[in-house]
């Protein structure tokens, strides 16, 4: 193979990252076709967050946790719900974790569809933002605003508000959604978002010739349930070792230092680990609706995928799914009937509860331990974009030597940026998720 | 707003966050029905969160975030040279937000209980609002930021008008909306010291106001106190919940 010797020596430093949640830059250093560094620096500024739920009330933890990044405060909040629930002892009723579910699937959807339509589709059609779009293709960034109005619309109807949502308690729900609002949401979901997402199933599949061909077999881990695709509960699931409890996830995890990021790194039986969409994707294809999978046949995503791009085929097909099972979860609401319950607000036990959900980034834990005060003595949140870190590290390390003999310096940098948005990271959110030990 | 594109040069708006959770950019990526409208009135120049493009200099810059690093300092004062109207984007930006509470710790500590024997590498200050560092011309409050008053805003100033801004408290709008007292349901309430202009959003859902949108301008704290105490309920954990917005604003107050 022939090389550019122009290209033996390669300094790329792309400073604050466009079109990511958050700020991070990539480096990458090549001296005489030997790679020195290709890493993707966190320079988010550090919230210190877990030092700022040292002694709240139960009442407040989900409340603060949830301001840790606006894009997954849905996911925050549960998550951190589900691990106060469990220290404090406070069972949730069926419909309470039926809304939840439908909030998750709003979330998802909302966030996918916003990662896919705004921050990647510019790279697939080679313009810098979403907004020349509205002039070439209205047709196209219209749909993406229904879609992502509809997915709002949910949060809005369930949690009151999408971003920060406020009927999410410890316990349940301040306030449920009327019978009515949630036909109304049904009958948008049949009509417009189905059509919506089969016709964005034919736009992506019109552009999938511009994703990177790169392959790079990892260990994908996300959550795992026997009855339905996992996103609101589950066992923590890898594809080299299979199934453990919830309780196991600082052995999924084992969190570490790096001099150039603010957020800690993480890595499981290798290097390093990959969740979201792509991983729930590899570890539970067989739990998606029929749909679903037949958008990710359409669009060429296989089982056992190992091109990290495709991550943003797995959350379109996500979408899909959705979709779907929010119009099935609607459906047993309003056959139950809805019952206007109070939230189970007395603590029973205190002690350490821990919280694993999938939120549209990955796999999120929280953990904490309470006083016999209801108060927070001990806090930990591990944040998917955290855990992809390594493994977005790794994925340079590979492809920039792949690329450096036929591609120029632009084109190796786009490609680059590609990559790191085809996590969709979120770099507030990862930046707090080092671990605290309160000294009383 | 009218479809319609301004017939003159549109302003050139720009976006910028700092330390927060950009939720309140997103909350302007979830202006769904409007959104078409609003790009028709000006011209997004700058905005690291959805748009590859920079300029350099801004008829309106709309700022998320606090000020926490020294980069933060020096990035304010850059953005602000180059900016003819600054304005404060949400709680964080206003008053610190919920960023402000690491500063009633002593600040090594703070660093020392979350990166521990590695805390030499990443600097930080205390937690500031912007109008502690360079003048801000508006406000939009709310934690995320109230899609209403950013509208509200953002037009008054598209049209060269001064923005209004509210300084009743938030039980105001909840009386308006015909709310049960948060306080008779035996759960304590920010609402009556807390800026109004989010239509009581909180409670109007059955949750207590967290006072997000800060203090109005002269809060009756004592008059709160009595009103917890004549419900049974203690200015205490009322305090603690204050300082969720609002710790810097009361650094070194003590009801």
């Amino acid at each position: 193979m022939s090389r550019d010797l122009n290209l033996q020596n390669l300094d790329i430093s792309v400073k604050h990252l466009t079109r990511v949640e958050g700020h991070g830059n990539i480096v990458v250093d090549m001296k005489n076709g030997v790679l020195k560094k290709a890493q993707l620096d966190i320079v988010e500024a550090p919230r210190y967050f877990e030092a700022l739920l040292k002694g709240r009330s139960f009442h407040e933890a989900a409340i603060i946790t949830s301001r840790i990044c606006g894009i997954c405060s849905l996911g925050h909040q549960l998550t951190s719900l589900k691990a106060t629930e469990q220290a404090l002892g406070l069972p949730v009723s069926e419909q309470t974790i039926l809304l939840r579910k439908l909030l998750v699937h709003g979330a998802t959807l909302q966030s996918n569809i916003l990662h896919a339509y705004f921050l990647a589709a510019p790279d697939f059609l080679k313009v810098k933002s979403v907004i020349p779009l509205v002039g070439t293709h209205p047709e196209v960034v219209l749909r993406a605003l229904r879609m992502k109005k509809l997915a709002n619309d949910i949060g809005d109807v369930v949690g009151g508000r999408a971003v920060h949502p406020i009927t999410c308690v410890p316990g349940g729900f301040t306030q449920v959604p009327t019978a009515a609002a949630l036909r109304e949401l049904r009958r948008r979901l049949v009509e417009v978002m189905v059509p919506d997402f089969l016709a964005t199933v034919e736009t992506l599949k019109a552009l999938a010739g511009a994703i990177p061909r790169f392959e790079r077999p990892t260990e994908y881990i996300s959550l795992r349930a026997d009855d339905e695709y996992a996103l609101y509960d589950g066992d923590i699931c890898s594809t080299d070792t299979g199934r453990v409890p919830d309780c196991e996830y600082r052995r999924m995890t084992n969190e570490f230092v790096v001099p150039h990021s603010t957020s800690k790194h993480c890595k499981a039986n290798r290097t390093s680990y990959m969740v979201g969409a792509l991983a729930r994707w590899n570890n539970n294809y067989d739990k998606l609706c029929p749909e679903a999978r037949q958008a990710a046949a359409t669009l060429g995503l296989e089982p056992g995928c190992t091109n990290p791009y495709f991550n943003t085929v797995a959350q379109v097909v996500e979408a899909g799914h959705c979709a779907l099972d929010a119009v099935a979860i609607i459906d047993r609401l309003l056959a139950d009937g809805l019952k206007d319950e109070l939230p189970n607000q007395e603590p029973t036990q205190y002690g350490t509860g821990i919280g694993a959900t999938e939120v549209p980034r990955g796999i999120l834990y929280h953990e904490y331990t309470y006083d016999r005060q209801a108060r927070i003595v001990k806090a930990n949140c591990i944040i998917p974009t955290g855990q992809n870190l390594a493994n977005i590290d790794d994925d340079m390390k590979k492809l920039v030597p792949e690329v450096v003999a036929d591609k120029s310096k632009e084109e190796i940098t786009s490609w680059l940026e590609m990559l790191v948005r085809a996590y969709d990271p979120c770099i507030s959110c990862s930046v707090h998720m080092l671990e605290v030990e309160f000294e009383e | 707003m009218a479809n319609k594109p301004r017939e003159a040069s549109k302003p050139k708006v720009a976006i910028f966050d700092f330390t927060g959770c950009e939720g309140c950019e997103l909350s302007q990526l979830n202006f769904e029905d409007q959104l078409l409208d609003i790009l028709a009135q000006v011209d997004i120049v700058e905005w690291r969160e959805a748009m590859d493009d920079r300029a350099d200099e801004y008829d309106i810059a709309f700022v998320e975030g606090a000020l926490s690093t020294p980069d933060c300092i020096k990035r304010i004062h850059d953005i602000r040279r180059r900016s003819k109207v600054l304005v404060a984007l949400g709680s964080c930006a206003v008053d610190g937000g919920v960023n402000a509470i690491k500063n009633l710790h002593p600040i090594e500590e703070v660093r020392q209980i979350v990166y521990g024997e590695d805390q030499y590498l990443f600097p930080t200050l205390p937690a500031l609002p912007l109008s502690a560092v360079v003048k801000v011309d508006h406000n939009v409050r709310g934690c995320p930021m109230t899609q209403i008053e950013f509208l509200k805003v953002f037009t008054a100033l598209v049209m060269g008008k001064k923005p209004i801004e509210p300084d009743q408290a938030v039980c105001v709008e909840c009386k308006l909306n015909e709310n049960e007292c948060v306080y008779a349901k035996g759960m304590i309430c920010l609402g009556p010291v807390t800026r109004a202009g989010c239509n009581s959003q909180c409670t109007n859902f059955g949750q207590y106001c967290i006072g997000c949108r800060g203090l109005v301008s002269e809060p009756n704290l004592q008059g709160m106190a009595e009103t917890l105490a004549s419900h049974g309920l203690a200015m205490d954990e009322a305090w603690k919940r204050l300082q969720l917005y609002n710790a810097y604003r009361l650094q070194g107050v003590r009801a």
